[in-house]
């Protein structure tokens, strides 16, 4: 198999609120000897939000975002199930409405870009598990994380819509994905059955809806810890903050003790393959994630 | 039916009656299932061939009526449409099928949809408009104006939607997707007069738009496929086309954005917190702040990333903006 390579949009938040996020995930590629190109021109995706605003600026930064991608004639792999969303959604509506993207085309010629819509774009979790495999991912862990047991958060933006996402994440079903833990597996770890996999974590209403927020992450958290999960992993930025960085509040607000170390995928990718843990980042942690 | 191969299969059905049962108990029913059959042939054969007290609804057996709505291993069906073997290829053999929420049920599949229909009714879901009782000619709609309402009068009131919505769930006065899409679809109508009233009414934080928490359960949910979330979308673009956005929180966390990529082409993460709270607003979200600063997860206004080739960001914000958001 000739090497891997992607064009990377990191988003937003792994360059700030989750440095560990983009640590991990150059760390592993290169483990996995996977190429990634950063595309330091790329802006936010407006984290579906931006599109309540306004829509067709929300289209024309997205599309100027894979147009990027494009240039390098390379897939674009996202690190966050939002950007995924936002970023795939625009290429869907452009892919299928010939007027639409002459009309954003229409802005960016006026920058010197095209978006011509011949990059896929996937999140980083399915160009692991689909053009890597797992087979291959097994093959190369040192540590193996024998014994230990974790629950799989999927993130709502990386299954569903399904149809949306269908081409890019393998066809996972949003009723029961199981790529995350194949993934758990084939690291030699043990996966945890719990309905609050596939579920939200409130992260978009926190401002707005923080009991909504804090009754959604607090559901999935106890789901978890109550059927034995010992560390959730995700390979969503947004639902990590969620969990990890408010847990302690979330803690409170559920009225029970629902401390739990929350990992981001590529981390625990990474430990399986040896790396060490400061290399991948579990210094900016808040919860605990002293079990490593 | 001599050719038919069937194969056996265990069902595990929820059973309850309200007016007897304290607890819920589950069933198991074994049928011989042909290739084909669909939840609501489960369901009528349980009915016929096991239990004649076992009770849900059906009325039409074509995916019109919205009655025979379940759940099967926690996904949402529409029982006449949904069939046995797809559902083994997602979910295995042991399929569970239960009602679309056990707190609200009545008897067995039969659940009690008061909040449903009366949040439905909260957003007028009819058309309003002031009807010349002598015409002299026809009320012409075009293609065009007819295609804005976008699949959204396909909603046959099923319900699934509402019950797999986590953010109904957790707030019982958000309408939920199926009267806001609803309000959408007779608000995209050139017939209608009533888009203010109804704006107004989804418009406020706690009933209205502002608590979907943006999860697509709705989307994966209806059988009719019309996509309600993307309906409450257009619900938010209504609001600033009309400029009938409040300057709350929520408003101008979706508005935020828009400065901060004006500036860094990436967003300022702790700008836009500050800027959707307000000054005072934003000091409740200190303590976890400095619990992230301490860990390196909070950049300084100094020393935020920008975006490289800026100008275009610059540019292409200028020219393709559609609506303004005025505040206070």
């Amino acid at each position: 198999m000739s090497k891997l390579k992607y064009a990377l949009y990191t988003g937003c938040t792994a360059k700030e609120s989750t440095p560990e996020l983009l640590m991990s995930t150059m760390a592993i590629a290169k483990a996995l000897d996977i190429e990634l190109v950063v595309l330091d021109e790329a802006s936010c995706c407006g984290a579906s939000h931006l599109q309540d605003f306004d829509d067709q600026l929300s289209l024309t930064l997205n599309a100027r975002n894979i147009s990027y991608a494009e240039k390098h004639g390379l897939t674009m792999v996202t690190i966050c199930n939002t950007c995924q969303l936002n970023t795939g959604m625009t290429k869907d509506r452009l892919d299928h409405d010939p007027k639409l993207k002459e009309t954003i085309n229409s802005k960016l010629n006026e920058v010197g870009l095209t978006y011509a819509g011949t990059s896929e774009v996937k999140h980083f979790l399915y160009a692991l598990i689909d053009d890597l495999g797992v087979d291959a991912i097994a093959a190369k862990v040192t540590k193996p994380l024998t014994d230990m047991q974790i629950g799989a958060f999927y993130g709502c933006h990386n299954i569903r819509p399904g149809e949306l996402h269908h081409k890019s994440n393998g066809g996972e079903n949003a009723y029961a994905p199981t790529s995350l833990d194949r993934l758990i597996l084939a690291l030699g770890g043990k996966n945890v059955e719990y309905e609050s996999k596939n579920k939200c974590c409130g992260f978009h209403v926190e401002l707005q809806a923080p009991k909504t927020a804090n009754k959604l992450s607090s559901t999935a958290l106890a789901d978890a810890i109550d059927n034995g999960a010992e560390a959730i992993v995700t390979p969503c930025p947004l639902c990590h903050l969620r969990m990890d960085t408010q847990q302690a509040h979330i803690s409170q607000e559920a009225g029970r003790d629902l401390s739990i170390p929350i990992l981001h995928m590529p981390q625990m990718v990474g430990l399986a393959l040896g790396i060490e843990p400061a290399k991948l980042g579990l210094q900016h942690h808040v919860a605990d994630v002293t079990f490593v | 039916m001599a050719n038919v191969e069937t194969k056996k299969m265990t069902f595990k059905v929820f059973r309850f009656n309200s007016e007897t049962d304290y607890l819920p108990v589950y069933k198991n029913y074994t049928l011989d299932i042909a290739p084909g059959e669909v939840i609501l042939d489960v369901l009528n054969r349980i009915k016929w061939e096991h239990d004649g007290s076992f009770s849900y609804r059906r009325s039409c057996r074509h995916g019109i009526c919205g009655s025979c709505a379940v759940k099967v291993n926690g996904k949402a069906t529409l029982a006449c449409k949904d069939r046995v073997s797809d559902l083994v290829e997602t979910f295995g053999e042991e399929l569970v099928i239960e009602p679309q929420d056990e707190t609200r049920a009545i008897k067995d599949m039969v659940i009690d949809k008061g909040t449903f229909w009366s949040k439905y009714n909260t957003v007028q879901p009819y058309l309003k408009a002031t009807i010349d009782e002598a015409p002299q000619k026809e009320n012409l709609v075009s293609p065009e104006q007819a295609e804005e309402i976008d699949e959204a009068d396909y909603c046959i009131q099923c319900g699934n939607c509402y019950y797999s919505c986590p953010s109904v769930n957790a707030n019982p006065d958000y309408l939920g997707p199926a009267a806001l899409a609803l309000t959408y679809r007779f608000n995209a109508d050139v017939r209608d007069e009533g888009k203010t009233d109804r704006l107004d009414t989804v418009n406020q934080i706690g009933p209205g738009i502002w608590d979907c928490v943006k999860c697509f359960e709705c989307a994966e949910a209806c059988p009719k496929e019309l996509d309600p979330i993307g309906k409450i979308t257009k619900l938010h673009q209504q609001t600033f086309q009309e400029g009938m956005a409040a300057d709350n929180v929520a408003v101008r966390h979706a508005v935020g954005f828009k400065p901060s990529i004006a500036k860094h082409g990436l967003l300022d993460e702790g700008e836009l917190v500050r800027y959707s709270e307000g000054n005072i607003g934003v000091l409740k979200h200190v303590p976890v702040a400095i619990k992230m600063f301490k860990k390196g997860k909070i950049i300084m206004p100094w020393n935020m990333p920008k975006s490289k080739n800026m100008d275009e960001i610059t540019k292409l914000i200028e020219i393709a903006s559609t609506v303004k958001f005025k505040g206070k």
